[in-house]
């Protein structure tokens, strides 16, 4: 073997190494201590969306607990199909444990040790306290179990290599606040940890960038529509409309979908507020008041 | 046949061809002009509904009940002359935000302005009934709403 052989290959191993330490999926949250609150799980399971994803796909009303997966979330990558979440030990979750879950909605992390895609929001959900997502755990189980078995996702090379993903987190995922609120105010707090955490509101209110994540330099402010023509509004910056609404209109568009105007809302944001509707009047002032410091 | 007889043909012709989308047009702009006037109208009459439920203005049984019944008799009229066929984002756009699939997928179009007309005259029952009522009417009209703002709206 030549002496130039030898520095390739072992710069190749080197290489490799690299990128397995630096892709290397992250180990299972340590459990939260104190009992779990199936109340608080409902919460964070409308606040969170869940099953505005993860319900079969023309599923409406109370058919919507029952997290079968199946809908398709076509983007540039490719087709992301929603995989079943309910309890159902073999073709749900059932058979996870509370661990198990904790590193899939907190790290993005599959039982098998491998990275989702981040068409699961975990960039947000990564900033979830360990205590909700086990109140969401509990909650989970609770609900009924579906045994439609989950497809996978339509994703071509080089974005079907999951390691690689390792790489996107790394570049995106971050579980610090984005927003300065200045003192400590408990309603602003909370309207901040609903909004850029388990609310995920980001996910399609903030451009994206080549790679796909989130530009969090423009945080909130506004993107291109991912299904058709128009755009997803700023909630921050001088484009934005809330700007001009009271925290009472954004609470009430929370409830009933109603803007200042009287028009309602529509295509995506019908399923947020199908969710946020379900929350208490508190949490809607409280998300309300964080929108308006932006 | 001379040439200024062949001229004159052609050209009558050609109106024809012109003149027929320039009526069809002007109608299609009346019935979009004539359901955005419709929206406008539930807009306005939901206004003073959801004044009362955000606290803006004291809750009025008498006023509730009257914007709740204009609400449910708009919600009533047959829209069928306002909604023809090529109103749609595709075929006109910037005139409208109806997707194409407001079409397509009938009658899904139809059993959510049923869910909406239902909603709305559920909320003229009860507007009379007390601040909690109306609270809990406009919610639900405000979601049968979301039925066709759903599936058949484009984003702005």
């Amino acid at each position: 073997m030549s002496k130039t052989t030898i520095w390739l290959l072992s710069i190749a191993v080197v290489c490799a190494l690299t990128f397995q330490w630096v892709t290397a999926p992250a180990n299972p949250p340590a459990s939260p201590g104190g009992a779990r609150n199936l109340a608080n799980g409902e919460v964070v399971f409308n606040i969170a969306g869940c099953a505005s994803c993860h319900s079969a796909p023309k599923a409406e009303g109370e058919e919507k607990l029952l997290l079968a997966g199946g809908k398709r979330f076509p983007t540039e990558f490719g087709v992301f199909i929603a995989p079943n979440i309910s309890p159902d030990p073999s073709q749900g979750i059932g058979g996870w444990n509370e661990a198990t879950f904790l590193n899939a909605v907190l790290n993005g992390v599959s039982l098998e040790g491998e990275h989702y895609y981040p068409a699961f929001p975990y960039a947000s959900y990564a900033r979830m306290t360990a205590s909700d997502a086990a109140d969401l755990w509990a909650y989970i189980q609770t609900l009924p179990p579906s045994s439609a078995s989950s497809q996978p996702s339509e994703v071509g090379f080089p974005f079907s290599i999951r390691r690689g993903l390792g790489l996107w987190k790394r570049l995106h995922v971050r579980t610090g606040s984005i927003q300065e609120i200045g003192e400590a105010d408990p309603v602003l707090a909370r309207g901040r940890y609903l909004v850029e955490g388990p609310g995920h509101c980001g996910e399609c209110h903030t451009p994206r960038d080549i790679s796909g994540g989130m530009v969090l330099a423009n945080w909130l402010g506004g993107a291109p529509s991912p299904d058709g023509p128009g755009r997803i509004p700023a909630l921050a910056g001088p484009n934005a409309k809330v700007g001009e609404w009271s925290v009472v209109d954004i609470a009430e568009y929370l409830r009933s979908g109603f803007t200042p105007e009287y028009d309602s809302a529509g295509g995506a944001m019908v399923d947020v507020i199908e969710n946020t509707a379900k929350l208490s009047d508190e949490d809607r002032m409280a998300i309300a008041t964080y929108l308006k410091t932006l | 046949m001379n040439r200024t007889l062949k001229t004159a043909i052609l050209a009558v012709a050609t109106m024809g061809f012109v003149a027929a989308p320039v009526f069809a047009d002007k109608a299609a702009e009346k019935a979009i002009g004539a359901r955005k006037a419709q929206m406008q109208l539930y807009a306005f009459n939901i206004s003073h509904l959801g004044a009362m439920a955000k606290g803006e203005v004291d809750y009025d049984a008498a006023a509730a009940s009257a914007a709740a019944n204009n609400l449910a008799a708009l919600a009533a009229l047959n829209g069928m002359a306002m909604w023809p066929q090529g109103t749609d984002s595709t075929a006109m756009p910037g005139k409208t935000r109806a997707k194409v699939e407001a079409w397509t997928t009938w009658p899904k179009i139809g059993e959510a302005s049923a869910a909406m007309k239902k909603a709305s005259a559920d909320l003229a029952l009860v507007a009379g009934d007390g601040l909690d009522a109306l609270r809990g009417g406009i919610g639900d009209v405000g979601k049968s709403c979301g039925g066709c703002h759903k599936p058949f709206r484009d984003e702005e």
